[in-house]
């Protein structure tokens, strides 16, 4: 059987450095908004997660 | 001893029959394959054998004989967890998983299957044996055959709930359907395409009974399985934000749900809903409860 860890952040994907402190999960800093997506898109078929948007500026990576 | 030829075929081919009958790839889609086929006709086979012989058994003083109707409840409890594990098994690899509930009631279907095979059998042998005219068995065993499969006839979605279309829109990144916030879908394009090429339904409990029913995760993973294997979905796995999902609106107890199908066809969708079974493991009935009933007022 496949142990897979779910319901946890994968990835941050952030255009505001000052928006995560001290991350668990690793953070992209992207220059602009599409920079921001397209690396979140990217992330999101490497890790098969979903991607989340926090509204400040942060993208997030989730596994459902 | 007598001549049990003629109580034993008939009970025996009644029961067999019935069991063709049944083996259909129906709105479960499955089983949908030859080999499922072979496998339960075979067993249906033997159930209708367990259950013709015992007539000619019982007539020759044989009580001893009984212990194989035991012996076939045995099996066929052994038929409902193979056909758990065996969709448990593959589950997994769905694109929108039917959930355990749903697996559970369908082996319990397929268990329930074999003795309706077997009770056709004994009814056909026995009144066979007892008037000694097979026309007489075919119609007692395809009565009985008929009224035990008109009795378990589950109820469907429909019949419990009115089902209408539902608006898409987006409060910030959350899909809301009729006001109830599905997900969070942080792609831009993804947006897009719900919003142009989605379709969502919502789903009204007539009564107490029904929303309790339908709030069950179960039952709402049911549904969105059924819809999306009889509409196709447009999702593949590195894309969970097109997976279907079923949320309750906690203040009326409506389901709501949406979905990005290959046919976006909203008659269809709620067709869809409308016929998809109501679990066993999740029918409640509060209203029959006096608390439950004192509680709607």
């Amino acid at each position: 059987m496949d142990t897979v860890i779910k319901e946890t952040i994968l990835a941050i994907v952030t255009t505001d450095r000052e928006r995560v402190i001290h991350s668990a999960a690793p953070v992209f800093y992207a220059g602009d908004e599409e920079e921001r997506e397209r690396v979140a898109l990217l992330l999101s078929k490497v890790t098969l997660g979903m991607v989340h948007d926090l509204e400040n500026g942060c993208l997030i990576i989730v596994k459902h | 001893m007598a001549d049990y030829g003629r109580v034993l075929v008939s009970g025996l081919v009644l029961g067999s029959a019935g069991r063709l009958l049944l083996l259909r790839a129906d709105y479960r889609q499955y089983p949908s394959f030859p080999r499922g086929y072979v496998t339960h006709l075979v067993l249906g086979i033997i159930a209708a054998a367990l259950g013709a012989i015992a007539v000619p058994a019982l007539a020759e003083k044989e009580y001893t004989a009984v212990t194989f109707l035991a012996l076939a409840a045995q099996q066929f409890r052994d038929i409902r967890s193979m056909e758990r594990d065996s969709l448990e098994s593959v589950d997994s690899t769905e694109l929108v998983p039917r959930g355990s509930d749903y697996i559970e009631d369908i082996a319990k279907t397929f268990e329930a299957r074999n003795y309706i095979a077997m009770v056709t059998a004994l009814s056909a042998s026995l009144v066979v044996y007892l008037s000694d005219s097979i026309a007489a068995g075919v119609l007692a065993g395809a009565a009985v055959f008929a009224g035990i499969v008109y009795s378990l006839k589950g109820e469907k979605v429909g019949d419990m709930a009115e089902v209408v279309e539902a608006k898409i829109e987006f409060d910030g990144p959350l899909l809301m359907v009729d006001g109830v916030a599905l997900m969070n879908i942080g792609h831009a394009k993804a947006r897009e395409k719900y919003l142009t090429r989605a379709i969502a339904v919502r789903i009204i409990p007539k009564d107490d009974n029904a929303r309790v029913t339908l709030g069950n995760v179960g039952q709402r993973q049911a549904l969105v399985h059924n819809a999306a294997t009889q509409l196709g979905i447009r999702k593949d796995v590195d894309e969970p934000e097109f997976t279907p999902i079923a949320r309750r609106n906690t203040e009326s107890g409506d389901i709501v749900m949406a979905i990005f199908s290959m046919e976006p066809d909203i008659e269809c969708l709620i067709e869809a809903v409308k016929k998809t079974p109501v679990l066993e493991s999740s029918k409640r009935k509060p209203l029959d409860s006096p608390a439950g009933r004192k509680a709607s007022d």
